[in-house]
């Protein structure tokens, strides 16, 4: 009795295969996660400081920031909105298509980024079905960072949708009822009992939507023109400094991408974990 | 009672809004890859799917994903049970260090490869003395594969094993079953639809990896290219027709990889309806 105590009590290792599990996570981590970034830091050794800060800091380059932190957070803002009415209409109605338009809501993971960034160019290019039509009304998608914004909510959607829709499920049917029975209208309803239950998944879900997009490149380089200057991305400009066998150029310039959204992650991640506990210490 | 949303008007509105946005977004781009595939017919379609350089490609992709499916199950399954089953010091770490190739984009994860193992990079250069070349071939494929797929095993696995709690291995383990007994009797079948979805997952990213795998393949037709690379380089020669008959097979794949998560979620509402 006293021994099923001890083992409930989680101070001692019933179960066998910590050793082998934490061997094969560690090595696994090491080799394929951790020894290659530290590739990177060892082809920036080979730069001074002086150099590598002339890189990071060279117009096209800047420029190419701009243009990537720009299209994604247009592409971030308009998922958030996107995205918090899918997962309503997904969760709170019953109508014919449903369970389609919720399968087909994971498209984007699913198809890969090539696929959906040849697509994406052809069908908004001035002969192509959507072109045909938007761009004798003078509005230009293809080859503009407009285009850019699109190929990057396309892809980052499902972020969106994924992490709003459980929390409005798991709201219990109370909540609004009650806020419906003293009398306010929907849009008051919606904005002062809904969303604060909402906007902790929907900021977490619009910030990997973010991230997901600064990193963005199959879906993007095929509608985006590629200009100096105007419709260049970053990640682009890593691969043209590979491709002209620049690799201390293409290092520094990944550095910072691989920087800032490590940075992102972490801080992601910290929001969540603060939300979660949060949660669950107004249950308990 | 009422509930938010509920007028008629508002869910009209709701609901219209939402399937018309879907269809423009995410319903017509599916529709053009098969429309633009067969806008020449089949035949042209077949005759673009079955030339030697396309079937290469094809080959060389399944096989890629094949070999990294095992590689991701493997690592999945032991950092679940890790982290679901154990706690120790640097847990939470182990799992922020997972979602990394999430985050990272994959044009920089193929370059830090490249940096490592290409022929100026500390282990390539010492590998290259050796003869042995591993980017721009098709083991560099394999390599960045696994750095963007290995999440989605793990992912899948480790909030379910964390619900499910470990008091049924616990029990089995108390009764005397060996380590592996407890594992393929008690464990395997509560996580198997989850192992699968998490397989289907990594096969889908595996099959359609293009940024990491551009940077590492060389890209020489018949010989390092995948078929994404592969309907890039027809597009790019102005052969619309024939990217699109690359594209619709990994459209196809797409389509099999939601019909599957669908399946499985139906199975396990039902399950639950049950219990």
């Amino acid at each position: 009795m006293s021994q099923l105590a001890f083992w409930r009590s989680g101070s001692t290792r019933v179960l066998p295969g910590f050793g082998l599990s934490m061997g094969i996570s560690v090595l696994f981590i090491s080799l394929v996660l951790l020894l290659p970034i530290t590739g990177l830091f060892g082809q920036l050794s080979e730069l001074s400081l002086a150099e590598y800060f002339a890189i990071i800091t060279e117009g096209r380059v800047v420029a190419s920031y701009m243009v990537t932190i720009g299209a994604a957070a247009v592409a971030a803002l308009v998922n958030a909105v996107f995205g918090l009415l899918l997962a309503w209409v997904l969760v709170r109605y019953e109508f014919p298509g449903k369970r389609l338009l919720d399968a087909l809501m994971d498209l984007p993971f699913a198809l890969p980024t090539a696929v959906a960034g040849i697509t994406l160019a052809t069908l908004y290019a001035g002969n192509g079905w959507v072109g045909n039509i938007i761009e004798p009304m003078g509005l230009q998608v293809a080859y503009t960072w407009v285009g850019i914004a699109l190929a990057m909510a396309f892809t980052s959607i499902p972020f969106v949708v994924r992490t709003v829709q459980p929390v409005l499920e798991d709201l219990p049917a109370e909540v609004d009822e009650a806020a419906m029975s003293l009398g306010a209208t929907d849009g008051v309803a919606f904005r002062r009992v809904i969303m604060p239950h909402l906007w902790p998944a929907l900021v977490t879900g619009t910030g990997l939507a973010f991230v997901r997009s600064l990193g963005e490149f199959g879906a993007i380089i095929f509608i985006a023109g590629n200009m100096p200057y105007e419709t260049e991305i970053t990640a682009l400009m890593i691969f043209v400094k590979l491709q002209e066998y620049d690799y201390a150029g293409a290092s520094a310039i990944a550095s910072v991408v691989l920087f800032v959204s490590l940075a992102l992650l972490l801080a992601i991640n910290i929001w969540q974990g603060r939300f979660v506990r949060r949660l669950h210490g107004g249950k308990g | 009672m009422r509930r938010i949303g509920d007028a008629p008007l508002v869910r009209r509105l709701l609901i219209g809004a939402a399937l018309l946005l879907s269809a423009l977004f995410l319903l017509l781009p599916l529709v053009a890859i098969f429309a633009q595939a067969f806008s020449q017919g089949v035949m042209v379609f077949w005759e673009n799917v079955s030339n030697a350089f396309t079937l290469h490609a094809i080959g060389l992709t399944l096989v890629i994903a094949l070999m990294t499916i095992p590689i991701c199950l493997v690592f999945g399954v032991a950092l679940a049970w890790l982290v679901t089953r154990f706690s120790f010091p640097g847990r939470r770490i182990l799992q922020t260090l997972i979602d990394i190739p999430f985050a990272v984009s994959p044009v920089v994860a193929g370059l830090i490869y490249l940096l490592l193992y290409g022929r100026n990079g500390w282990i390539g250069g010492w590998l290259d003395s050796h003869d042995i070349q591993l980017m721009f071939a098709w083991p560099g494929i394999l390599m960045v594969t696994i750095f963007v797929t290995c999440p989605f095993v793990a992912r899948e696995l480790i909030p379910l094993m964390q619900a499910q709690g470990s008091r049924e291995e616990e029990a089995a383990v108390t009764l005397g079953a060996s380590g592996w007994t407890t594992f393929w009797r008690v464990t395997l079948p509560n996580i198997r639809w989850a192992l699968l979805y998490g397989i289907i997952l990594t096969n889908a990213r595996a099959v359609g990896e293009f940024g990491a795998v551009s940077v590492v393949s060389g890209a020489i037709r018949g010989q390092t290219n995948t078929l994404p690379l592969h309907l890039e380089q027809l597009y790019q020669d102005y052969n619309a027709v024939g990217a699109f008959a690359s594209a619709a097979l990994l459209a196809l794949i797409a389509l099999l990889t939601l019909a599957a998560k669908a399946g499985l979620e139906w199975r396990a509402s039902r399950r639950e309806a049950y219990t």
